[in-house]
């Protein structure tokens, strides 16, 4: 039996797992605040807050209620509009009147929920990251001048908020209801799930919800996304593991990965949205296996190696540029699953870089993406990893690319005489994200921008031409 | 004043029509449509999935008491289809079972036989097969011929700008149930009630005063609610008469997006004509219009690509034709600008053709052809209080065009990796409805024997901020405040006979019917006002719920006159009609004078482009726009802005992709991308033209609906213009949505 706080109310309820969290709260329950606008993730009409409790504490984040499977509310705080509105206006839901950021209403309560999200959030607030709290709606009236006014009234707000008593902080103030206090102790109560099912793997369910929701739907599908044990970030031994079920927001604001990547959050910003990134998982993207799968690209770069178990504990590692065997078809079992990955940690010669062109910068699937990484001494390639996707069935790794440039100087002639080399190592095709000779353009572009990013110094786009 | 209905949205307590509590015995409803789209049907066999547990009935047009059409303005659209499917999508059967899951399940095992038929996607190659909606219209000024002699320059091109899916928020949905005497109520997110309520009464074969439609508001419509609601909302009520119990029918996206009509692609040809002096003696164009598979809006939107097509400027000598070609996709209909932003992208393509090849900017061009009073259009109209040199003269000076543009061409030296290009987009739009006909409307007042009133007009909330217009209009004509004032849903038993809410026209027509309907109130109860305290009425006024005589005050309230005047027997109730003055056009002349008036407004768009990636972010827009005297800024502003993104996404991001199949494949938001918070201009600087209005708009307060939609073909140019900064050489592109992929193919074209 799944059970959950959903609001005030204590819910304990027998619907399937894998139905979405979306229809519980609007058809079960009637909060029909929450808006459907896409099922796929895509606009944000229905994001909610999910509360999880870590120490002691409730930790809030958005999410996109859509494409949650309601076995992964289990012992959360679920909070849907009706769960936030006190009698008179919270101050985000007071700026969104006074400067206009609605017209048709729709997509609103979804902008509201967002807000409400960075106000609980545990994190010091900036303009950035109150814009990036909403960058997961969207809205088709407004043009969004009038919400980025709401949120610089919202950022304002929040300038002096006490990040480590977010919950607290926020009833006292008014952004909340007091009945916020209350919710760790109710959900201390709530025995979590220690039986597992045994159908179908669901981590975030970001990716299956929309491409199988019915199949799903019909599953008694096996939970990843709240086992702690495949969670969290750690250095260790000169690399970095990452456990299978940690979220694209806990990569994204790793004090871990940031001394090592000093554009993560440039980097990580372009892979779907907020509410997305926080329920979606490592694994599952690239378990996924999509040719244009964001985090695949990131970490196929940074030549990441991937452990899978099975039920009875066997245990297999490999090269995640290994685990790709043909379109959607995986060097992997249907009984193992993705504990967790590991890459050895770049060193001061050591540089990386991803790239990433869509029709729509932010929350929109890649037309190519790529990622490298590159270690020079005295201006000569020692070691080069690239990887490259929406260029053939499978992400790629530029295989023979790397191999040329490995232990050729550095410059502009070098990089020129590795594109027929690369193009040779691709097969894209014509598709909705765009023709084969723009994704063979465009890959090239993409491969040329890592070195102008890196070594701005060396490389001009001039030269390219 | 703020939008009435906004405390009801952020606390997400407004009812659309997916929030209407369910009747019990509700079942729902899923069309089986067409997974091809063209085809003769062989056979459709419904066995199985009429087996199925929960499913309850499976309708197809054998089922349909009246007849099997839906056309609004012509006869040539069936409900479901019979022998034939003619687009991707096209409904042939309904399936009705206890829940959404189960008719999804049911539409799997539906067994569909078909022979497929030749399928056109192009609406040029649909013309040269002669597969038209109905045959084509010329507008013409002057000789065009002879004036092309005398030019000095001519050129001429190819322009195409592709379609646009609405993507309101709020899908397309229906709840209808049974009501006594064999009627029928329906909850429609439409834009047009009556449009709904009579294709209903036709389909079913019933009168339509057994038919009432009811719409509290809609989570956006832009115009793909104006036609397209009507077919969901007559499914719905098919199955709720014919079955006799409440059917509910929410679209999931994807069926929408595949099953619904968008803003028409069009394909054109221009051929333009300057003397020295920069003057354009002569313009001549073709428009393509891909209608689609039946004509919807078709004949109505490419009208107005004729009526536009010459934008803001005045040439002496025109000849502009359109073709309505029928193809094999979703048939097209309304959206923002409905063919206006196709036509005028045509005449500022031929500009800035002819712009490069003269080597000047292509501001010279268009502000040497602006439009003057009693300049006509080629339609026959002589301009009136016209403001498109005020637009276009304010805008270039306030926001400084030359600093503008030296500050570009700095940064366009100093960096070779970023580009930067303006663009510099004015408009003129006409307001009425083109179809003289459908401008009226109504609006039925009542005032409560404790003072409260209740208004309900022909005009359909979508976020336009029409609920707030109206309430403003009655609080001003009343003299009370906004809070004894509500705004009913619209509904087709209370207003009857309307037009849409639609052509930036529905606070003109509805405000001004409320007006009237206002100011006969006010003259009865005065006449009890003047009796009482022995004035004379035109001495009377109200303001702050008291009566005032010769400006002072009274005791008389707002609430007791209301009770007096009952007492009296005087009639609290009115109805206001209005009907626009002064408008009519000729077809058979092509002649006439549509528009109650004219919108203007000017644009300078920035763009900065990344040349190594391809991608661009738009650093500003700064516009001058002709509000009149705005009623409502906060209102009127958001229109603005909503509508210029809008039209940016139009011609930047937003592609649809049909295959040779005709299949939709940008077929979800995944596919279909519009606008976000990090696409807009980082700037949207809007400054109002300090004009006296119309008289023939509510309270002077210019129609602010669709114009400013076009703002956003500004955004094409400005990439362009960057794009020339970085490769000179480029060939000019006239092909929107200027995509990415298309900057980056331009940037590096000679490769």
């Amino acid at each position: 039996m799944i059970q959950f706080i959903l609001n005030q109310q204590l819910i304990k309820t027998n619907e399937p797992a894998g139905s979405t969290l979306l229809d519980f709260v609007r058809y079960k329950k009637h909060l029909v605040g929450t808006k459907i606008g896409c099922r796929e993730g895509d606009c944000g009409a229905c994001t909610l807050l999910m509360g999880d409790l870590r120490h002691g504490k409730m930790v809030y984040k958005t999410l996109t209620s859509c494409i949650t499977p309601l076995g992964n509310a289990h012992g959360k705080h679920i909070v849907t509009i009706e769960g936030l509105n006190m009698e008179e206006l919270s101050p985000f839901q007071q700026a969104m009147v006074d400067e206009s950021g609605q017209q048709c209403g729709f997509c609103t309560v979804g902008f509201i929920v967002s807000f409400a999200g960075e106000c609980l959030s545990s994190q010091e607030t900036t303009y950035d990251k109150v814009i990036s709290a909403i960058d997961g709606n969207i809205c088709r009236c407004t043009g969004y001048k009038s919400i980025e006014r709401a949120a610089a009234i919202v950022y304002e707000k929040l300038k002096n908020k006490d990040p480590i008593h977010s919950v607290d902080w926020c009833v006292k103030n008014g952004f909340v209801p007091a009945y916020f206090k209350e919710i760790a102790q109710q959900i201390s109560g709530i025995e979590p799930i220690t039986k597992h099912a045994d159908g179908l793997v669901v981590g975030g369910g970001t990716d299956l919800l929309v491409q199988k929701h019915d199949a799903v739907y019909e599953s008694d599908i096996h939970l990843f996304a709240d086992k702690s044990h495949l969670q969290g970030i750690q250095e260790r031994n000169g690399y970095i593991l990452i456990g299978a079920a940690t979220n694209t927001t806990e990569l994204l604001n790793s004090p871990i990965l940031k001394p090592y990547f000093p554009r993560l959050w440039d980097h990580l910003k372009l892979v779907s949205s907020t509410p997305i990134r926080n329920i979606a998982t490592v694994a599952g993207n690239l378990i996924n296996a999509s040719p244009i799968g964001d985090l695949t690209a990131f970490f196929i770069a940074l030549d990441t190696e991937i452990t899978l178990n099975d039920k009875i504990g066997t245990s297999q590692t490999l090269k995640l540029k290994d685990l790709y065997k043909g379109y959607k078809t995986l060097a992997k079992r249907p009984d193992e699953y993705v504990v967790g990955l590991q890459f050895p940690i770049p060193d001061q010669h050591t540089y990386f870089n991803f790239e990433k062109v869509s029709k729509r910068r932010y929350l929109d699937i890649a037309t190519v993406n790529s990622g490298i990484k590159i270690k020079v001494i005295d201006e000569v390639i020692q070691q080069i990893h690239i990887s490259a996707g929406g260029v053939g069935p499978i992400p790629t790794y530029l295989t023979k690319t790397c191999e040329y440039l490995t232990g050729k100087p550095l410059n502009e002639q070098s990089i020129k005489e590795s594109f027929p080399i690369m193009q040779s190592e691709v097969s894209p095709i014509s598709d909705a994200r765009g023709t084969e000779s723009y994704k063979r353009l465009l890959l090239r572009q993409l491969f040329y921008a890592h070195f102008v990013e890196l070594f701005p110094s060396t490389f001009k786009i001039e030269s390219i031409l | 004043m703020i939008n009435v209905d906004s405390i009801h949205h952020v606390r997400g307590e407004s009812i659309y029509l997916d929030d209407i509590p369910l009747r019990s015995g509700t079942f729902h409803a899923l069309t089986y449509d067409a997974p091809v789209a063209h085809a003769h049907i062989d056979s459709v066999d419904y066995t199985e999935a009429l087996a199925m547990d929960g499913v309850k009935a499976i309708l197809t047009y054998k089922d349909i008491p009246g007849e099997n059409e839906i056309g609004g303005i012509f006869p040539d659209e069936p409900l479901l289809a019979e022998h034939e499917i003619h687009f991707w999508g096209m409904p042939i059967a309904i399936i009705i079972a206890e829940t959404e899951y189960v008719c999804r399940k049911a539409k799997k095992a539906i067994k569909l036989k078909y022979t497929e038929l030749p399928v056109i996607v192009d609406p040029r190659e649909a013309r040269r097969q002669d597969s038209l909606i109905f045959p084509p219209r010329t507008f013409k000024l002057g000789n065009v011929e002879k004036a092309f002699e005398a030019c000095t320059y001519i050129y001429e091109g190819q322009v195409d700008s592709n379609g646009q899916e609405h993507l309101y928020i709020e899908t397309q949905g229906a709840y209808a149930y049974p009501t006594e005497n064999g009627s029928i109520r329906i909850s429609s997110s439409t834009q047009g009630p009556t449009a709904v309520q009579k294709t209903i009464a036709n389909v079913l074969g019933i009168a339509m005063h057994k038919v009432e439609v009811d719409v509290t508001r809609l989570g956006g419509g832009f115009g793909g609610k104006e036609d397209q609601a009507t077919p969901w909302a007559v499914i719905t009520a098919l199955a709720s008469y014919i079955l006799k119990c409440p059917i509910k029918y929410a679209l999931h996206r994807m069926d929408d997006m595949r099953m619904t009509g968008k803003r028409h692609p069009y394909s054109s040809d221009f051929k333009i004509g300057l003397d020295a002096d920069l003057k354009i003696k002569a313009y001549q164009a073709t428009f393509h219009q891909n209608a689609g598979a039946s004509a919807d809006l078709s004949p109505a939107v490419m009208e107005r690509t004729l009526f536009h097509a010459t934008n803001t400027y005045f040439i002496p000598d025109v000849e502009v034709t359109a073709y309505s070609c029928k193809t094999n996709l979703p048939p097209n209909t309304a959206f923002r600008g409905f063919g206006g932003p196709q036509g005028m992208f045509v005449i500022e393509s031929a500009i800035r053709q002819a712009a490069k090849a003269l080597g000047i900017k292509a501001r010279k061009i268009q502000k040497a052809n602006l439009l003057k009073n009693g300049d006509s259009f080629p339609y026959g109209q002589i301009i009136d209080r016209g403001e498109a040199t005020n637009a276009w003269d304010t805008c270039l000076s306030k926001f400084d065009i030359e600093q503008l543009e030296e500050n570009v061409a700095t940064f366009n030296k100093e960096n070779s990796r970023y580009k930067k290009g303006i663009g510099i987009m004015p408009i003129c739009f006409g307001i009425s409805f083109t179809n003289t006909p459908m401008n009226h409307a109504r609006a039925l007042v009542h005032i409560y024997l404790d003072g409260s009133v209740g208004i309900s007009t022909g005009g359909v909330e979508m976020g336009q901020g029409l609920n707030t217009k109206m309430i403003q209009i009655a609080m001003s004509e009343f003299g009370i405040d906004p809070s004894k004032i509500k705004i009913e849903t619209t509904n087709t038993t209370r207003v009857a006979n309307t037009s849409p809410s639609a052509a930036s026209a529905t606070a003109d027509l509805n405000g001004k019917a409320l007006e009237i309907a206002c100011r006969a109130l006010k003259d009865r109860i005065f006449e009890v006002a003047a009796d009482e305290l022995q004035s004379s009425s035109t001495a009377l006024s109200i303001k702050n719920n008291l009566v005032y005589v010769d400006g002072k005050a009274t005791t008389l309230s707002w609430k007791s006159l209301i009770t007096k005047a009952n007492l009296a027997r005087v009639c609290l109730t009115e109805n206001g009609h209005y009907a626009t003055p002064i408008i009519h056009f000729d077809k058979s002349k092509e002649k006439g004078h549509p528009f109650a008036y004219h919108v203007y407004g000017n644009s300078i768009t920035t763009v900065t482009v990344d040349c190594l990636r391809g991608i661009y972010d738009f650093d500003s827009v700064h516009l001058v726009h002709d509000f009149g005297k705005s009623m409502n800024t906060a209102i009127d502003y958001g229109q603005i802005e909503g509508g210029l993104v809008q039209g940016i996404g139009w011609m930047t991001m937003e592609e649809l992709l049909y295959n040779e199949k005709g299949r939709l494949l940008s077929n979800a938001l995944s596919t279909y991308k519009i606008p976000d918070i990090y696409s807009v201009p980082k700037v949207i600087d809007i400054k109002a033209l300090g004009t006296d209005g119309h008289p023939l708009a509510i309270r002077r307060s210019k129609a602010v609906g669709e114009p400013p939609l076009m703002y956003g073909i500004g955004a094409y140019f400005a990439i362009q213009n960057a794009i020339l900064a970085f490769n000179p050489d480029s060939k000019l592109r006239f092909d929107a949505p200027y995509t990415p992929e298309k900057v980056l193919m331009d940037l590096y074209q000679n490769e």
